[in-house]
């Protein structure tokens, strides 16, 4: 069952990396959870055959990334686990469209093969910056942000409370195939009738815990809202960050930061 | 297989966001006003048992391959669909926070194919009339089969939701019935395995805790409201639709290329003007590459349209229209800057972590 702790050692580490104090986790969460949106709107705007413009977005992980001293080799291999559906539907683009549209040392480049890189690209830019967001606030964090920037009660409780137990049930998942594995002598998946009375008694006691906790709670004067300790208070640097991180993207958005560059770089060289 | 940020445009991810956060806000309403008071702990634990049971695969008969639990008709069947609901979308959440499986402008229309189709559609239209037609106590067979079916048609819908998406979206080429055809098959095998295993779990519980089924099924809070549940939910079918329409509508005006392109491919050219106008496209591309050697700087200097090569002849001019955007120029430059760009970004990311880490000595 290496597959789960994988798995649980990824889910653990990402939030456990919030935890460090760095100049970005002091940033409030709601600043980064709106420059985060502002962010993958701008980048997905773009048309399906730009490229080069889409580049200079990569600065935004990448900084975030630095300011929040978060490994890019980790973020590297979430993103490499998580690639084959993009990758797969991408895939078809230079299949299906053959039309011309770029000019690559003399040799006719198809518009397919580049809108597949646009696409690429886009994946790895989005996928990045939620991965970010999360390594350098915090689930938790996040959480009070939606909160209160108005998503319904029910629904952030749920979130914390499922980041909560997900790492507890998982754990027991694990336990339990470990058992069964080390008794049966067979790896791997299970046959069905084994797996619904595996999955059924984790259902039953899941279940139970769900009980124990409710009245664990009940006695500690639960009345339906979790409280946060923590008070969110919005001060003159989450609006400069926010700014920046708004404008840049709208400067990059007008201006093809890219092919400026690059005629920069041409009309020095000839 | 969850939907990408990367194949949406945002108009599609926007209106998918709205129609699942209308869905999840009317859920949240829902559930706030149930009265069984030990909900809120149970969806969060089972929301946590669903992320747990998608770990442990169970062997396909027949096949070299296995699979798991999708969760979310058992959720609607333990806890109601609204309640359901939510919890299914959290677990999205965490998936697309965590293990970048989806995205987070991709999240509304991963609730909308995973969620809203499963625990709005087909729970309550499918699985919940056929169980009150198969009477107080259907066989093991009987239920089974009910589940499958749920499952089977929860899971093609949310395929053909993928479908739509990636559709209006326009970011990937392929065309509407070869997508259509790689799809709806795969999700159809991936449904019945799917079914199969949430009828295995659903039957073991129903032996284990009869009671639990019993009160989930027959006399759950929301059974006796079954009769005006579907207009209410035609109703909310019918609002998305307008919703959808709306703003596709208003994606076409802001994007008239868009819709251009998508025109001249819906209209149907014939074989023999297609392969024409691909001759046309290479020869023209020929004539353009002659030309971006002949005044280079030219084309350096006038950037946007490049009009000395594209009134050069009136078939570069035929080019300029149905191509968008081919321009030498530009791609050397986009090129070379990009390589600049990234070099520069790299040396930031760089930079920003050297300096810390020097101020931490």
């Amino acid at each position: 069952m290496s597959s789960i702790n994988t798995a649980l050692r990824d889910f653990d580490s990402l939030d456990a990396l919030a935890t460090r104090p760095t100049r970005l986790s002091a940033i409030d969460p709601r600043a980064k959870i709106l420059a985060t949106l502002g962010f993958i709107i701008t980048v997905v705007s773009f048309d399906r055959y730009v490229v080069a413009a889409l580049l200079p977005f990569a600065l935004f992980p990448v900084a975030m990334a630095g300011l929040g001293e978060i490994s890019l080799r980790m973020i590297a291999r979430k993103l490499l686990i998580a690639s084959p559906f993009a990758v797969m539907v991408g895939l078809f683009n230079p299949w299906l469209d053959q039309k011309p549209v770029l000019q690559l040392l003399g040799y006719p480049i198809a518009g397919g093969w580049v809108s597949f890189a646009s696409i690429l690209i886009r994946f790895c830019l989005t996928v990045a910056a939620a991965l970010v967001l999360v390594a350098s606030t915090g689930f938790h964090q996040v959480c009070v942000g939606l909160r209160r920037l108005g998503l319904p009660q029910v629904f952030t409780t749920q979130l914390l409370f499922l980041h909560r137990y997900a790492l507890v049930l998982a754990g027991e998942a694990g336990r339990m195939s470990l058992a069964r594995e080390l008794r049966s002598g067979s790896r791997g998946a299970l046959p069905l009738a084994v797996f619904g009375s595996l999955l059924g008694h984790l259902l039953l006691r899941a279940m139970e815990r769900a009980q124990r906790i409710y009245q664990a709670m009940v006695a500690r004067g639960f009345d339906g809202e979790l409280r946060s300790r923590q008070v969110l208070a919005w001060r003159g640097r989450d609006s400069l960050f926010l700014l920046v991180c708004w404008g840049g993207f709208l400067l990059a958005r007008q201006l093809d930061v890219t092919h400026l560059l690059g005629l920069l770089l041409l009309g020095h060289l000839s | 297989m969850h939907m990408a940020d990367a194949l949406l445009s945002p108009a599609v991810g926007v209106t998918f966001w709205l129609a699942s956060g209308t869905a999840l806000a009317w859920s949240a309403r829902k559930v706030r006003h149930d009265d069984r008071a030990h909900l809120v702990p149970l969806m969060g634990v089972l929301g946590a048992f669903v992320f747990a049971a998608m770990m442990i695969n169970f062997t396909i008969p027949g096949t070299g391959s296995s699979g798991h639990i999708g969760g979310g008709l058992l959720l609607s069947i333990l806890l109601g669909p609204h309640a359901a609901l939510i919890v299914i979308a959290s677990v999205l959440t965490v998936q697309a926070l965590f293990f970048a499986d989806g995205g987070i402008l991709a999240l509304g229309a991963n609730i909308f194919n995973v969620g809203v189709c499963t625990c709005l559609v087909a729970y309550p239209l499918l699985y919940r009339p056929l169980l009150a037609f198969a009477g107080a106590s259907p066989s093991p067979r009987r239920l089974g089969a009910i589940t499958v079916l749920a499952a089977v048609v929860g899971l093609q819908l949310g395929a053909l939701g993928v479908v739509t998406e990636t559709q209006l979206s326009g970011i990937s080429s392929l065309p509407l019935n070869t997508f259509l055809l790689l799809m709806q098959p795969i999700h159809l095998a991936i449904g019945l395995v799917e079914g199969v295993a949430s009828a295995a779990l659903i039957l073991f519980m129903r032996q284990a805790r009869p009671d639990l089924f019993a009160t989930s099924v027959l006399a759950s809070p929301v059974a006796p409201k079954r009769a005006p549940f579907p207009t209410r939910l035609i109703a909310g079918l019918g609002v998305l639709a307008l919703l959808v329409a709306g703003v596709f509508s208003w994606f076409a005006s802001v994007q008239p290329d868009g819709l251009q392109w998508s025109i001249t491919r819906t209209t149907g050219h014939p074989e023999l003007q297609t392969t024409e106008s691909a001759l046309h496209a290479s020869l023209s591309a020929v004539q353009k590459k002659l030309a971006l050697f002949v005044n280079y700087k030219f084309t350096l200097d006038a950037k946007p349209g490049t009009p000395d090569i594209a009134t050069r002849s009136g078939a570069d001019k035929v080019a300029k229209q149905v191509w968008p955007a081919v321009d030498a120029g530009t791609s050397l430059a986009g090129i070379i800057g990009g390589a600049a760009t990234l070099t520069l970004v790299m040396g930031l990311g760089y930079l920003l972590r050297r300096r810390k880490a020097r101020a931490a000595l």
